[in-house]
């Protein structure tokens, strides 16, 4: 018999009180290792008779079990100690500032463009383009605006220099002359918009030199002022989400369209603020008509065969009333300060089918 | 247009309130701009009498005075000199707001007297600048009395905004004349009686040309006297803003705006010979009644006797026969101008009148004779005399056409179903002749006042106007399919992919003018000739753009100044290159000065340099689905940029932009002070992508890729494309990609050295490659760049310099 004692009492406390994985170690090479006192000691069983060895062997094995389970179990606190000790270790400042991700702003002017396009191309309107500098022919003369009309004095119209024919071009001082060429180049039915720079000499607190536009069309055998209203209001109300916005038709006066109507949305005027939606007041937003006969003769469309509609609205106009904007001016004035803040997300794309497009707020 | 409600019930006979007359002349296409009380302010002010004045026992030129206001006696002192006992005076009582000052009049002592109220100037009422004395009223002024009333200003004045086409509605009566028709009331009839002529007079009349003047009236009045007109006829002009002058001239202003009926009156004394309508000789001159002398040419119709020019038609009297106080006798003119030609007149003389607005619009050419009638009748009446003949030149013009109204009409335009019998009563309503033909079509003939009616439309128009627009079911578009076609084009949509891209990458939107000063213009490669404006808004603004990056470079200035010096903006808008319609590009442009961001504690804050640019145009190219790893960097970009610091993307022969540092010089030219770099992408100028075929399935290797780092030391001079180029060309089927990720220059190097450091990654598609197989590409590689670039590999693993 050697000198191991079964009853190993040291042995476990000193397992219990290992400081490291190390301590540890040495404790499980100096009784289980190759010369190891427990090892020894059943080596020496060998010495032992049949009888004798039977019971010591027993106790060792039941030794052995219990300093394998403390062995186990002390190296899984010792594990845990660690582990704590590392997440302590590592432990990082999470109130520190990140960088401020330093995406930048889509104009205003070009959101509710796209705002305008997401709702018209619901409706199934396309968006044309057409040149700034711009004949007479499709400013005017093809609009029913003659030389000599009273509405060419109230355009403020850009000039270009005269051309050796005699002839001079001009700033487009509506989006309407693409109206023209959409219907000189297209046959009906043509459903288009056709959002824009458009140029006035004019300025001033409330006129901007050049401003934009967006200009509706629709031709074809049956659209009549019925359709325009059912039209223009769904987009107003799309367009200031506002289910009970309410829209009123009245009688105006433009040379290209015959019924003509002022389109004026509800408003509220308290303190100073005004607000969007019913109230006891009306804003005038934009114009339109029943494109006159003789617009389509000058585009070469039978006007006994087809009809249709044409508006125009301010697109300035809209985004300040639709998000609060004071100032016309401060639109081109590119300072950073206003950009980010009435800019839009870049990748906030307007789109009915993800939701109502946001809300008007107070100017 | 401005009325008052009073003044409109001259004509309209209605019960109507002013909510209803308002409502309904804006629904019937006369916006109501304006309303306003004439009294507001006035409503404490009455009449009162002057019971005692004593003088004030404590001030010598202060008076206590007693006041009857009708209720009781109430004690005021008063400063004026001419207040005193038995006059009638305008009284306030403590509490009113005076008009002139805003301040609250107090009950007060002065110098021992109370005093608890006030007799007031016209001054203090702000009716006048008098402040000497009070107001001293007519002796059967009725005490009590709201002293608005009393002075006609109890009176509401309508300002409505009439549409173009309306020159009708230029007047009073017009306004009533659309109010009766919508059923408001009943239209007085126009006391028109003819005043017959009780000489002949001397003066004829003739005409030149008749295409600017068809028709020309003419009489004259003598024996007249021309004193100040009548309260009622001054309260009128005064209500809409119109200053009384003399009975003659009130009378031709009053005519123009009750009944839209422009006259001229002469100084008959004063005319040599006959009046002839005809066109300017361009020696001939006018001293005008604004005082101002204009110089005329044959484009101006004038109307001259003996003496030369005495009027411009239309437009504006002379100065030489214009009448005065001591005018005793006058010629009348009521004729018809040309509106092309009056608006051209004074269009060449800027001249904008009050006769000239409404001839310009047309006027109704069977009323010149009955506008006569009644502008005599009303001279004889405020300056007696008697009235000569009515002399003639031309005659009344053919307005007399008719148009058809379908009967289906008002609901296939107007969207509103209107039985043809309602239709007839609306425009008999409105004055035109209504005859049924068969199937309910209308045969309808405007009235002479409405020039603008030329065709159904505008039937369909008065019809659904009077009816009410409101009544117009709103109907949706029909849909042409479930589905809706792209809105876009595919040019659009890649425009939008751009701009949305730049936003994301850290460049705020910006909208500039399409126009720039001819200086900037010239410093971004000029502008043509034909594209300067004539009359642009300012020097700053008279030249359509070169290029977008004046606009922003001026945007990055107006920052810095406001103290914010890193700056990153971008445009996506027009250039313009000549006058046509394909001269208009789209371009995208960004600038950015100052930093990346702000420093942090991350990582310092980093100067912006031309690659953030190069970055920046590239990554718009590629948002457009253009070939941006394609895309050549030349050494060649426009002149604005810094040369040795920008370059040109180009693809082949094919500009796509350019980027760089702006050059100094330019800079400095634009006052713009610290270093800005900038770029340009011609968005019509890059390819679409090749859209339609499917791309080829995605073959994945199975084997694992290996990466491996080679550093050459080469020419300073060497751009990096041309050692990338080479390692690229050694085996593209196994190089999938090649990063430069190092440039060093300096210490270790020799002079006029560079290092440039890659990494080449390797991907086998159909076996792991050997030890020698990787070993053979490298010399293959090194051979190969070395060979082209002239330089010598630095190490095999490219250790980082320092």
């Amino acid at each position: 018999m050697t000198d191991f004692d079964p009853s190993c009492d040291d042995i476990l406390r000193e397992i219990a009180g290992a400081p490291s994985p190390d301590a540890l170690e040495n404790v499980r090479i100096k009784v289980l290792g190759r010369r190891g006192s427990l090892t020894v000691a059943m080596r020496a069983l060998g010495g032992l008779e049949p009888e004798e060895r039977r019971r010591a062997g027993a106790a060792l094995n039941a030794a052995k079990e219990r300093i394998t389970a403390a062995l186990g179990e002390a190296a899984a606190r010792l594990g845990r100690a660690a582990l704590e000790e590392r997440l302590r270790r590592e432990r990082a400042d999470v109130t520190l500032p990140v960088p401020v991700c330093g995406a930048g702003r889509i104009h205003p002017i070009s959101q509710t463009i796209d705002e305008i396009v997401a709702i018209f191309g619901e409706m199934g309107f396309a968006v044309v383009e057409g040149p700034h500098i711009e004949e007479d022919f499709y400013n005017f003369t093809a609009l029913n605006i003659p030389p000599e009309h009273p509405a060419r004095q109230e355009h403020d119209t850009f000039y270009l220099p005269t051309r050796p024919d005699g002839s001079r071009l001009v700033l487009r001082t509506h989006t309407s002359p693409v109206q023209i060429r959409t219907m000189l180049a297209q046959r009906p039915p043509i459903r288009i918009i056709v959002p824009g720079r458009t140029f006035r000499c004019d300025h001033d607190a409330t006129h901007s030199p050049m401003f934009h536009q967006v200009e509706g069309l629709v031709i074809d055998r049956t659209t009549h002022m019925g359709h325009l209203k059912g039209c223009l209001i769904e987009f107003l109300r799309a367009f200031f989400a506002l289910d009970d916005l309410p829209v009123r038709f009245r009688p105006s006066y433009f040379p290209f369209t015959e019924p003509s109507a002022e389109v004026d949305i509800g408003c509220s005027r308290r303190h100073g603020e005004l607000r969007i939606g019913a109230g006891s007041d009306w804003l005038e937003i934009l114009g339109s008509g029943m494109v006159h006969p003789q617009v389509l003769k000058n585009c070469g469309i039978d006007p006994s065969e087809f009809q249709g509609f044409a508006f125009g609205m301010g697109i300035e106009r809209v985004a300040m009333l639709k998000y609060g904007i004071p100032d016309v001016r401060a639109f081109y004035d590119s300072d950073l300060r206003w950009l980010r803040y009435y800019g839009f997300l870049a990748l906030d794309v307007p789109s009915l089918v993800r939701g109502p497009l946001p809300g008007g707020a107070a100017a | 247009m401005k009325t008052t409600l009073a003044w409109l019930q001259e004509h309209l006979e209605t019960d109507a309130s002013l909510d209803v007359i308002g409502e309904r002349l804006t629904m019937l296409g006369h916006e109501l701009e304006n309303v306003e009380n004439r009294a507001a302010g006035l409503e404490s002010f009455t009449v009162a009498s002057v019971v005692s004045a004593e003088q004030h026992p404590n001030a010598d030129r202060l008076r206590v005075c007693i006041v009857d206001n009708g209720r009781d006696p109430v004690q005021v002192v008063c400063g004026a000199p001419n207040a005193r006992a038995g006059m009638k005076g305008v009284f306030a009582p403590a509490g009113t707001v005076i008009p002139r000052t805003g301040a609250v009049l107090k009950e007060t002592v002065i110098r021992g007297v109370a005093s608890r109220g006030m007799l007031c100037s016209a001054y203090e009422l702000g009716l006048g600048e008098d402040h000497e004395g009070i107001i001293e009223l007519a002796k059967d002024a009725p005490v009590g009395a709201p002293y608005a009333s009393v002075i006609g200003r109890a009176d509401t004045v309508l300002d409505v905004k009439v549409t173009p086409n309306r020159a009708d509605c230029l007047a009073v009566r017009g306004i009533a004349r659309d109010l009766a028709a919508a059923g408001l009331g009943r239209l007085k009839p126009l006391d028109a009686a003819p005043i017959p002529g009780r000489f002949h007079t001397p003066i004829g009349v003739h005409i030149e040309d008749y295409s600017a003047c068809p028709l020309f009236l003419g009489r004259h009045i003598r024996g007249l006297h021309n004193g100040p007109s009548p309260a009622w006829l001054q309260n009128r002009l005064e209500s809409i803003g119109l200053r009384p002058l003399s009975a003659l001239v009130d009378i031709t202003n009053f005519l123009t705006f009750d009944l839209n009926r422009p006259l001229h009156v002469f100084d008959a004394g004063r005319i040599s010979g006959g009046l002839t309508v005809r066109l300017a000789r361009s020696d001939e001159k006018l001293l005008a009644l604004n005082g101002q002398e204009y110089a005329l040419d044959p484009e101006i119709t004038v109307i001259a006797d003996a003496a030369g020019v005495q009027s411009l038609a239309g437009v504006i009297g002379g100065e030489a026969t214009g009448c005065s106080e001591t005018t005793t006798e006058v010629f009348i003119e009521a004729a018809l101008f040309d509106p092309i030609r009056t608006a051209a007149s004074g269009r060449r003389l800027s001249i904008a009148s009050d006769a000239r607005y409404r001839f310009e619009r047309g006027l109704d050419p069977a009323f010149v004779e009955t506008g006569l009638e009644i502008a005599t009748r009303l001279m004889l009446e405020l300056c007696g005399g008697e009235a000569s003949q009515v002399v003639t030149a031309g005659a009344v013009p053919d307005w007399r056409r008719s148009y058809v109204l379908r009967a289906g009409r008002p609901a296939s335009l107007g969207g509103l179903h209107v039985e043809h019998e309602e239709s007839a009563a609306i425009l008999a309503a409105l004055g035109f002749g209504v005859e049924t033909l068969a199937g309910g079509n209308l045969s309808v003939e405007p009235p002479s006042w409405r020039g603008d009616i030329v065709g159904e439309a505008d039937l369909v128009e008065e019809v659904l106007r009077v009816k009410g627009y409101d009544h117009i079911p709103a109907v949706p578009l029909e849909r042409e399919g479930v589905l809706s076609p792209p809105a876009l084009t595919p040019m659009q949509r890649r425009a939008e992919l751009v701009r949305r891209t730049l936003a994301g990458r850290g460049l705020n939107e910006a909208v500039t003018f399409s126009f720039v000063s001819a200086r900037e213009a010239d410093l971004f490669g000029g502008a043509k000739s034909e594209l300067r404006l004539v009359n642009p808004i300012s020097a700053d603004l008279d030249t359509m753009r070169p290029s977008l990056l004046p606009g922003l470079i001026a945007a990055v200035r107006r920052n810095s100044d406001r103290g914010f010096a890193d700056t990153a903006l971008f445009e996506l808008g027009p250039l313009y290159r000549d006058d046509t319609r394909g001269g208009q590009a789209l371009v995208a442009a960004g600038v950015r000065a100052g930093h990346m961001g702000p420093k942090h504690w991350r990582a310092p804050a980093r100067e912006v340099d031309l690659y953030d640019l190069k970055a920046d145009a590239l990554a718009a190219i590629a948002a457009m689905g253009g070939p941006a790893e394609n895309v050549q960097v030349t050494a060649d970009a426009p002149s604005w940029f810094h040369p040795g610091r920008a370059g040109g993307l180009r693809l082949g022969p094919r500009v796509l932009g350019a980027f760089g540092e702006i050059h100094p010089a330019v800079l400095d030219a634009l006052g713009a002070g610290p270093p800005i770099a900038g770029f340009e992408v011609f968005l019509d100028a890059v390819p679409e992508p090749r859209a339609g075929r499917p791309k080829p399935p995605l073959r994945l290797s199975v084997f694992q890729p290996l990466e491996r780092d080679f550093a050459f030391v080469v020419d300073r001079e060497l751009p990096a494309e041309s050692l990338l180029r080479a390692a690229r060309s050694v085996d593209r089927k196994l190089v999938s990609e090649i990063r430069l990720f190092d440039v060093y220059e300096g210490t270790g190097l020799p002079e006029g050295k560079k290092s440039l450091a890659i990494t080449v990654a390797l991907q086998p598609q159909d076996r792991t490659l050997t030890d020698a197989e990787i070993e053979g590409f490298s010399k293959r590689l090194i051979a190969q760049v070395e060979k082209a670039t002239g330089g010598r590999l630095r190490g095999d693993r490219a250790e980082r310099p320092n």
